[in-house]
Order: structure tokens, then C-alpha cells, then sequence
């Protein structure tokens, strides 16, 4: 009998176990499915379709193209006139507008001479978006140059890798990585500790398994639902938003790979330090509202603090979200992800280390 | 005949409570030995230290031959352990515990198959394999757990309070199946408190707020006892008891029917003149009777009397 048998017997006992618990069977499949189609239909950083109205004053064929230029953007939506000043300001109060965009009487000679105003933006401030799209409007660069044709702007903005700039592309990649963080965490945070509360402990640590076994063995079942976990968001990803991975599918599941072990080694270390299951989970939750708030997934990573900065470097997701989007995204291989990778591995070993030396075969 | 199990001075303190103050042990090969004693007077703490489970904070040990905690880890191949509380995985069935429980002592698979086969016959568990363990009654838990824990063919078994959540039936067969396995050479350490079960054991020891308060063959202990037993019959017991309670001599009174069990310090020139005459005012009708010891009395007077003396000494001092 092979050290990896008794190390199998940890593992089938895991599986057995896992198989009976309908409803967090029910979990493994269910977490990624409600979250991928809660954070990809509904999160939506980007904004279309903003309702408008425009008081033209001006009436001329200039104002009319800086409208349809306007229209063209598809920030706005339909764009509806208003008579009068005092219409416009109604039509935003009453909701029924979110920008109000006042063309001057005397557009072409204001444009003509730079100097004052030429198009005024009003934004309904309730809504903290609107105001970017305000920053965006007011940049129409046809105010600038007055008369020549749209096609010669001097500035044109070109979005890399997502040219479309749909929020879908950047949240199923990294949304991978908040699922996983989530699960892996959780459902490891539970393993020792449960056997710990339901006194199966006391009898498995008078037997021969060892502590690497009893460690390894419990994790192995775990690593391989992660797999089928990062398996099901990828092609929920790419079936329902599109998503296309754009480096090789060998060099993401490494990757993933990499990072499940790194997470359930911290959902290990939870139980070692856990009494009770409701401890674990708590710790665990600790763990994981830093990795999604801090890790990049929600804020740029360049504007937070530098503290929150030092923290994100602690975390396993802020690695794999740049890992991910690096291989789903931009096509890159793993050959050029080695700092995250490698920052990762460091993460690995040392919770492993820790919760082995945390771990003892003994009540005491 | 070689010890199995001998402790010198074992000692195990949590913070400021001392669980096992000092306790010095021999148990003897292919014998049952007893721990008897009430709640926290510290056997489920010895056992667990007997097993590496817990490290002595005092105190060495040496369990067929291995020093431990030092060489626990040998030492587990020898040993089966039943813990005071099921725990074996309830979700799985009896087939899935005795195949784990198998492969984690590291039996090859025709051996374990071999082994499970065998228990499910011995232990009668052959109706329920396929049941879930925590679906099971007391008694079939207990031999399913006994089954696991005697898979491996151990050497030594230590069984804290096995039969606590079990009938008298189970318990008789269970202790039939214990006979068993010492007439195959293992040696058994089981920690009860029950007084019947604690007689049915080769060697007792009688546990008391963590000291051994008593030692020795069942018989010994009764035929040794530090009282005298009298037993008194009278139709007014709550008298008789007032009565009884103004002597000095009597160190415990317990009521059994219409009878009253007293234990007298031993030292009592003539117990019944003394208890008849003390009792002649109150309740005329009182027969008194001096009777064999029991193991009850013996566990009584080895704990509450040892007590009471050490109150006295205390207060002396």
C-alpha cells in the first residue's frame, strides 16, 4: 500500500461525501452559472442609450450635424427636441431625459472664435455615470473644428482589445477568478473543521494517515471541481457574451490551475485555525470581500491607495485576474505571466507550510 | 506477564484544572482492564494521552513497547481506538466506513475485503451494510465502531465509555464480543460508568478526580474494602436516616427499596450494636444486617470517603 493510496482513500471518502450533499453539488454548478449571469447581464460599466433632448437654437446645418454626431456616438439614445430652455430643464427634472444639451443661437461664431462656450451640457447629477458622459460630449471634437468634414478629426480614440468596450469582456475573465476565490475558499475553509465538529477528527488522527495525506487528500477533490468550475464559466462566457479566449486553452488551465491550489491552500489554513464551521465561514468571507473589492476586479488597481495596493499583492486573485485577462483577453502565454505566476507559487507554499505546521495529530 | 500499557506519574493540567494529576498504571496483556469513574474524574484524558492524542503535561508512557507521545506514529498501526462520541462518517454506509477504515490502516485490498467480511459476520452487521451510518440505532453503531476499530487486527484497543447511548442487550453482547477478542490475545483498556460493566473486568482501576483511588481485581477490591457494609430494613426510613445522621461512624447512606445501604468506617469495634442502638429510639422496628460489599460500595468508599478525609484534613490544617 503506496503512500498515494491511503492519500486516494482521503480523496474517494471526499468525493463520496460531497456526492450525498445534494445541495452543495447543487452549488458547484449553480454558483458560477447565477453569478456569471448576474455580473455579465447586469453590471454594465459602460453606458448606452442615454436618453437626450436638444434645445437647438441655433438651427443652422452646423448644429444639425453636431446632433447627429451626438447621435452617432450611441451614448445617446434617441435624441428629442425641446422648445425652450424651460422645457429642457422640466424634461430632466421630471426624469424623462438625463442630458439636456443647449445648442447657443450663435454656434458658428462662437466655434469660430473659441472663445466662449458654443454647446452647454446639462446632466441630471443624481446619476454619477452621466457626468463621464458629460466629460465625453463635451469633447465632440466638431465643436472644434467647425467645417471640416467629421471624417479628419484630429483625435480619434481606439479601444484595444475590446474595441466595442462592452463590459462582458473584461468581467467573464476576471469574474473567473471571483468565483473561484469564492467556492475554493469556502468549501475548503469547512473540511477539517467539519470532521473536527462531527468527531470524525479524534478517530482519523489515531490511524496511520499521515498529516500531507490527510491535506492532499481533501484538497484533491476540490481542485478538480475548480477545474470543471473555470471549465463552465469559459463557455458560458463565450456562449452567452461572447467572449473568445484569445491565448492557448493549455496555458489558461495551468494557470487556473495554479490558482485554485493557491485558494483552497487558504481555505486549508482557515480550518486549521477555525474551531467551528461558522468561524471558517466567516474567515473565509473575511478573505474574500478584499479579493473582490481590492484585486482589480471592480476598481482599477492604479487608483487605489498604496496601502490597498501592498494588500492586493497579498492576494491570489489580483495575480490570476492579471494572468486571465492576459491570456483570455490579449493573448498572452504564460512564458510572459512568470512575476504573477511565480507570486502565486509563493503564496501556495507558504499556506501549505503554514497549515501543515498549524495542524498537529493531536486533541492538545 | 508483560505490561501492555504502564505510566508512571501521568499527569495532564488544562490551564489551572488539573484533569490527570499524577497516576501510575500497569496494564496487563490480554486481560480487560477497567477505568471506572464518574464524569471528569479524568479517564477519557488518560486514554487520550495513552494514544498520543494528548501530550502528558507530566509523566511518561510506554504502549507495547513504544514511548509515547514520542512514537505514536508506530504505534498506531497496534492500535484500535473507540471514541466516547460515534465518529465514523454517518453519510457513508457501513460497507464505505469498514472500506475507509481499511484503506486508511493501509490493508491491501484482498485483506480488507477479507477483514469486512469477517466483521460483518462477527458483529452482525450483516442486514445494515448498505444503510447509512447515521441512520443506525445505538447498539448497531457501537458495532459497527468496533468493527472499524479492530479491521486492522490491533493489539490493543482502547474503548472510552463504549456503551454509554447503548441497551442492556447490546451491552451484553458487546462485552461478549470483547471476550472474544482477549481470548485472541488483545488487550482492552475501556473506561465505563457502569458497576456491572466494571465487574465483568479482569483489572479495575477507580478513577477519581484525576487519581486512581483504587486498584486491583474486582474481587480483591470487594474482599479489601475500607468500610463496613450494614443494611438496614425498617418501615420509617426518613428516621432511621436522621437517626443514622448523627454518628460519626457513617460515611454514607443510600437508599435502596425499603432498605438503607450504610457504610461505616472500618474501624468500628461492633457496627451493628453501635448502628441498633443509635437507631432503638427513633424506629424501634429497624432490622440492621452487616452484608457483603458490593463494587459500588467500594467505588463509594474509594471516592466520597477519600474525599470526605481530605475535607477534614484540609480543615485541620
Amino acid at each position: 500500500m503506496s503512500w498515494f493510496e491511503r492519500l486516494l482513500a482521503i480523496s474517494a471518502k471526499e468525493v463520496r461525501q460531497l456526492a450525498r450533499d445534494r445541495i452543495t453539488v447543487g452549488l458547484i454548478v449553480g454558483i458560477p452559472t447565477i453569478q456569471l449571469l448576474l455580473f455579465g447581464y447586469a453590471i454594465n460599466f459602460d453606458v448606452r442609450g442615454v436618453s437626450a433632448a436638444v434645445l437647438d437654437q441655433s438651427r443652422t446645418s452646423l448644429s444639425r450635424r453636431v446632433v447627429a454626431d451626438l447621435g452617432a456616438t450611441q451614448v445617446l439614445g434617441e435624441i428629442r427636441q425641446a422648445g425652450s430652455e424651460r422645457e429642457l430643464r422640466e424634461l430632466i427634472q421630471r426624469g424623462e431625459t438625463n442630458v439636456g444639451i443647449v445648442i447657443a443661437p450663435d454656434l458658428e461664431r462662437r466655434v469660430a472664435e473659441g472663445d466662449r462656450a458654443a454647446m452647454q451640457i446639462l446632466v441630471d447629477g443624481s446619476q454619477p455615470a452621466l457626468e463621464n458622459i458629460a466629460e465625453g460630449l463635451s469633447s465632440i471634437p466638431i465643436l472644434r473644428r467647425a467645417g471640416t468634414p467629421a471624417a479628419s478629426r484630429p483625435v480619434e480614440i481606439v479601444v484595444a482589445y475590446n474595441p466595442d468596450k462592452r463590459t462582458a469582456v473584461q468581467i467573464v475573465p476576471a469574474l473567473c477568478g471571483v468565483i473561484l476565490t469564492m467556492t475554493m475558499v469556502i468549501f475548503t475553509a469547512s473540511a477539517i473543521v467539519r470532521e473536527r465538529e462531527r468527531g470524525n477528527l479524534e478517530l482519523l488522527i489515531t490511524t496511520p494517515v499521515t498529516r500531507g495525506q490527510l491535506m492532499a487528500g481533501k484538497l484533491l477533490p476540490y481542485v478538480v471541481i475548480g477545474l470543471i468550475q473555470t471549465t463552465l464559466i469559459l463557455t458560458l462566457g463565450y456562449w452567452l457574451f461572447d467572449v473568445p479566449v484569445a491565448g492557448r486553452l493549455i496555458d489558461l488551465y495551468l494557470g487556473a490551475l495554479l490558482f485554485i491550489a493557491a485558494s483552497l491552500s487558504l481555505g486549508l489554513f482557515i480550518s486549521t485555525l477555525a474551531q467551528t464551521q461558522f468561524q471558517a465561514m466567516q474567515m473565509a468571507i473575511v478573505t474574500m470581500l478584499p479579493s473582490i473589492l481590492m484585486s482589480g476586479f471592480m476598481f482599477p488597481f492604479e487608483g487605489m491607495p498604496a496601502v490597498a495596493q501592498g494588500i492586493a499583492q497579498v492576494l491570489p486573485l489580483t495575480h490570476f485576474n492579471e494572468i486571465i485577462r492576459g491570456i483570455v483577453l490579449r493573448g498572452a502565454s504564460l512564458t510572459d505571466m512568470q512575476p504573477e505566476l511565480a507570486k502565486l507559487g509563493v503564496f501556495l507554499a507558504a499556506m501549505l507550510a503554514l497549515s501543515i505546521a498549524r495542524f498537529r495529530k493531536r486533541l492538545d | 506477564m508483560t505490561a501492555a500499557i504502564s505510566a508512571r506519574g501521568l499527569a495532564r493540567h488544562f490551564g489551572a484544572v488539573v484533569a490527570v494529576a499524577g497516576i501510575d498504571l500497569d496494564v496487563p496483556c490480554a486481560q480487560i482492564y477497567g477505568f471506572l469513574g464518574p464524569n471528569g474524574s479524568g479517564k477519557s484524558t488518560t486514554i487520550r494521552m495513552l494514544c498520543g492524542l494528548m501530550v502528558p503535561t507530566r509523566g511518561t508512557v510506554t504502549v507495547l513497547g513504544h514511548a509515547v507521545p514520542k512514537e505514536s506514529e508506530a504505534l498506531r498501526r497496534k492500535l484500535g481506538y473507540m471514541t466516547q462520541r460515534f465518529s465514523l462518517w454517518e453519510d457513508l454506509t457501513v460497507a464505505e466506513n469498514l472500506d475507509f477504515m481499511g484503506r486508511v490502516y493501509g490493508l491491501e485490498r484482498a485483506l480488507r475485503h477479507e477483514r469486512m467480511r469477517d466483521r460483518v459476520a462477527n458483529y452482525d452487521l450483516a442486514g445494515i451494510v448498505g444503510q447509512r451510518a447515521g441512520t443506525l440505532s445505538g447498539g448497531q453503531r457501537q458495532r459497527l465502531a468496533l468493527a472499524a476499530a479492530t479491521l486492522h487486527d490491533p493489539e490493543l484497543l482502547l474503548l472510552d465509555e463504549p456503551t454509554s447511548a447503548v441497551d442492556p442487550q447490546s451491552r451484553r453482547d458487546f462485552w461478549e464480543n470483547l471476550f472474544a477478542l482477549v481470548a485472541a490475545g488483545t488487550t482492552i483498556l475501556v473506561s465505563t460508568h457502569y458497576m456491572d460493566e466494571a465487574e465483568r473486568c479482569h483489572r479495575l482501576a477507580i478513577l477519581d478526580r484525576g487519581r486512581i483511588a483504587a486498584e486491583g481485581e474486582p474481587k480483591e477490591l470487594v474482599r479489601d474494602i475500607d468500610a463496613t457494609v450494614i443494611e438496614i430494613e425498617s418501615e420509617d426510613l426518613v428516621a432511621a436516616r436522621r437517626a443514622l445522621a448523627t454518628l460519626p461512624a457513617v460515611r454514607s447512606v443510600a437508599q435502596l427499596g425499603n432498605r438503607l445501604r450504610v457504610l461505616l468506617h472500618c474501624d468500628a469495634r461492633d457496627p451493628e450494636g453501635e448502628l441498633g442502638a443509635a437507631l432503638a429510639s427513633h424506629c424501634p422496628d429497624a432490622r440492621v444486617e452487616r452484608v457483603e460489599a458490593s463494587l459500588e460500595d467500594v467505588f463509594v468508599a474509594a471516592t466520597r470517603l477519600r474525599k470526605e478525609a481530605e475535607t477534614v484534613a484540609e480543615r485541620a490544617a
